[in-house]
């Protein structure tokens, strides 16, 4: 069976030091290695404030995992992840098949508009300087949309 | 300038309800036509870790803002709300604020 594609947020408390970071993902990676999952990305937002308090602790370190792997990985990982009392923190969601679906409506999108502009005589792509310039809509002049208006 | 580029073109349409002729025509002098922002951008992925992209539908008590609000169509809504919903499980969103 093909490999799923999962992402795991997790959190450490604010005052973890570089190495235990590097030493609390080598963890994980023993454990991804160990069950024939890879490694598609890896990320450290740094300190963030949370939403809410999470026990103690009002700041946190975020780390983002995106893993290639079967379902029994992500469990043992979550299984681990839960009992390290390190991690204040986590989340595994399966992505895999949310970005086949933003894949083919952005293919179809893009097929759909080069076939309209192919009937019109244009070249199928955007020529620079077409249409709209970039960075014209920007937050404070779209006014078709504002948060709240009853 | 291509097709559904222009201002409230394109999807989000449907918004207006049958019926109430009268109020409605009135309404419409008043208030402009609503639009999902993610179709008239064209945002197809909506993602928990986009805390900028999610703020305006999470008003100051952090209750998802209702669809007859923000414009927002039902399927982007759909989505919209499962973004919401992980990005409170890892503290980027409240889940209420006092």
């Amino acid at each position: 069976m093909a490999d799923r594609q999962y992402e795991l947020v997790y959190i450490l408390p604010p005052d973890t030091t570089e190495q235990q970071v590097t030493e609390l993902h080598g963890q994980v990676e023993a454990v991804v290695s160990r069950m024939n999952g890879t490694f598609d990305k890896t990320e450290n937002w740094g300190r963030r404030r949370l939403a809410y308090e999470i026990g103690p602790h009002k700041e946190g370190v975020y780390l983002l995992d995106v893993i290639n792997g079967t379902g029994d990985l992500m469990k043992e990982l979550d299984r681990r992840l839960k009992v390290m009392d390190q991690v204040i923190r986590h989340m595994i969601v399966r992505v895999d098949e949310e970005k086949k679906v933003v894949e083919c409506t952005q293919t179809t999108r893009r097929t759909k508009s080069e076939r309209r502009r192919v009937k019109r005589g244009l070249p199928p792509q955007r020529q620079p300087g077409e249409g709209r310039p970039a960075g014209d809509m920007d937050e404070s002049d779209d006014d078709r949309f504002d948060g709240v208006e009853v | 300038m291509p097709f559904g580029q222009g201002r409230g073109g394109g999807r989000g349409r449907g918004d207006k309800k049958g019926g109430d002729k009268e109020k409605g025509q009135r309404r419409t002098l008043f208030r402009r036509r609503k639009v999902c922002k993610f179709c008239a951008d064209k945002i197809d992925d909506i993602n928990y870790k986009d805390v900028k992209l999610l703020g305006p539908f999470v008003p100051e008590r952090g209750k998802v803002l209702p669809r007859r609000i923000s414009g927002t169509c039902a399927m982007h809504q759909r989505k919209l709300q499962v973004a919401i919903k992980r990005a409170r499980q890892i503290a980027l969103i409240p889940y209420v604020t006092e």
